[in-house]
């Protein structure tokens, strides 16, 4: 519109020192993130691996495998593959993450070696209200996952679960609870076919169909 | 337009000496100026988490007023909020990837209020009275001496908490055995009740008429608690 004056300095007069320091504080941030993200990864991967006892029952987690399974959106996700004491597979700890109330939420999902059930889920990060949504960080909100089948979308309800799909949310945190809930959802989708075609070739080996587990 | 006269840059004010004299008790950002409440609420139900708050809080704001008081001569008057913020944003969130990278399970313990430093408004009305007016010295002792202050206030109210709620002072016994932990001591009513009675200590040291009323209250508690 208006040509900068020289005197006024126009836009960029205004701003130069903004615009100048959100270059300068991006960079820096973008060094310190480069710095510390692998000490950061290793802590998280230190917290699965101590919680994937809790997510599948009788995993042993030094007998856990990492590998990296595409998924059905083509993104590449890495996957613990639980094995109990004798070498058995237990099941799978898939790790997910979304978009919370507030911020980025990350989540560890426990299932069974067929992906028909949801051995458990833990909330591996968070920045829900204090209060309120960070109330999914409880073990009473994350034991309300434990047992859902897999097999179908988990819907979030505000009354007691009727179907087996159906779980609560958190009174106060329904838009906390909806995301975890999704956050599960979309994960079982993508990697559900993946898993579950994983899964059978060593169970094929051992003769252990997974019928027989249930 | 010269940078000189858009913002009052007037060099005059409190010596590096008084502002941290100052930071500590007569203007305690707690006690005195009630400021960065949601932290002292929040986080001050053990001395660690409190301690840990305190630290950030002190790196963001001494690295804030740094970082103002250089920039001073070329703040634009409408501006300036804009750049305290970014300032403060950007070091709020190198201190919330150092706590997640070092100490993780406090990291994890604070979850948002970490983040939420950016909204203590401590930290940009250091920028606004001090950081934005005042030489670097000055800011830097202004920054330490706010910090201490600020550090004191949340280290009283969790001493008091953490001893009386789980009878501990960061994580050590110290409490006799038996000690019954109060239990809405490291609850949200425990906070404003250590906050309410440390202010009115505070008022106490500096207006002597609160001394009657909280001896008749503390005799009263007593006398119904026997």
């Amino acid at each position: 519109m208006t040509q900068p004056t020289p005197s006024k300095g126009g836009y960029i007069g205004q701003a130069w020192l903004v615009i100048l320091l959100a270059l300068l504080y991006g960079g820096g941030l973008a060094g310190v993130q480069n710095a510390l993200s692998g000490k950061i990864e290793a802590n998280k991967k230190a917290e699965t691996y101590r919680v994937i006892p809790e997510l599948v029952a009788g995993g042993d987690p030094d007998s856990t495998d990492e590998i990296v399974v595409r998924g059905e959106n083509e993104k590449e996700s890495l996957v613990y593959k639980v094995h109990g004491r004798d070498g058995s597979h237990l099941g799978w700890v898939l790790p997910a993450a979304g978009q919370g109330f507030a911020d980025r939420i990350e989540l560890l999902i426990g299932l069974d070696p067929g992906v028909t059930t949801i051995c458990g889920m833990y909330v591996l990060n968070q920045k829900e209200t204090p209060g309120l949504g960070d109330y999914i960080t409880s073990p009473d909100f994350q034991s309300r996952f434990r047992d859902k089948p897999a097999e179908q979308p988990l819907a979030v309800v505000k009354n007691e679960p009727a179907a087996d799909n159906e779980m609560r949310a958190l009174s106060g945190a329904t838009i906390s609870s909806e995301s975890v809930a999704g956050i599960v959802n979309r994960a079982l989708a993508n990697f559900r076919e993946p898993l579950r075609s994983m899964a059978t070739e060593p169970a094929a080996a051992g003769q252990a169909p997974r019928e027989l587990i249930e | 337009m010269s940078s000189k006269g858009t913002v009052n840059v007037s060099e005059k004010g409190p010596t590096a000496l008084e502002r941290f004299i100052n930071g500590v008790l007569p203007e305690n950002p707690i006690y005195r100026q009630l400021l960065g409440m949601c932290p002292t609420l929040a986080v001050t139900n053990a001395m660690k988490p409190a301690v840990t708050m305190a630290a950030a809080t002190a790196f963001v704001l001494i690295c804030s007023n740094i970082m103002v008081s250089l920039l001073r001569g070329l703040l634009k008057p409408h501006l300036r909020i804009l750049v305290f913020t970014l300032t403060i944003a950007t070091f709020v969130t190198i201190a919330d990837r150092f706590l997640a990278a070092y100490v993780y399970e406090m990291s994890k313990q604070l979850g948002p209020y970490v983040p939420l430093i950016i909204v203590n408004c401590l930290i940009i009305s250091r920028a606004e009275i001090c950081a934005s007016k005042q030489h670097l010295g000055v800011a830097i002792s202004d920054g330490i001496g706010m910090s201490f202050g600020f550090g004191l206030g949340l280290a009283t109210i969790a001493t008091v908490r953490e001893l009386l709620g789980s009878g501990t002072w960061m994580g050590l016994h110290v409490m006799p055995a038996g000690w019954p932990n109060w239990g809405i001591m490291v609850l949200p009513p425990g906070a404003f009740i250590t906050l309410g009675l440390l202010l009115a200590v505070a008022e106490h040291a500096t207006r002597r008429r609160a001394a009657t009323a909280i001896w008749r209250t503390v005799r009263m508690l007593w006398s119904w608690r026997h």
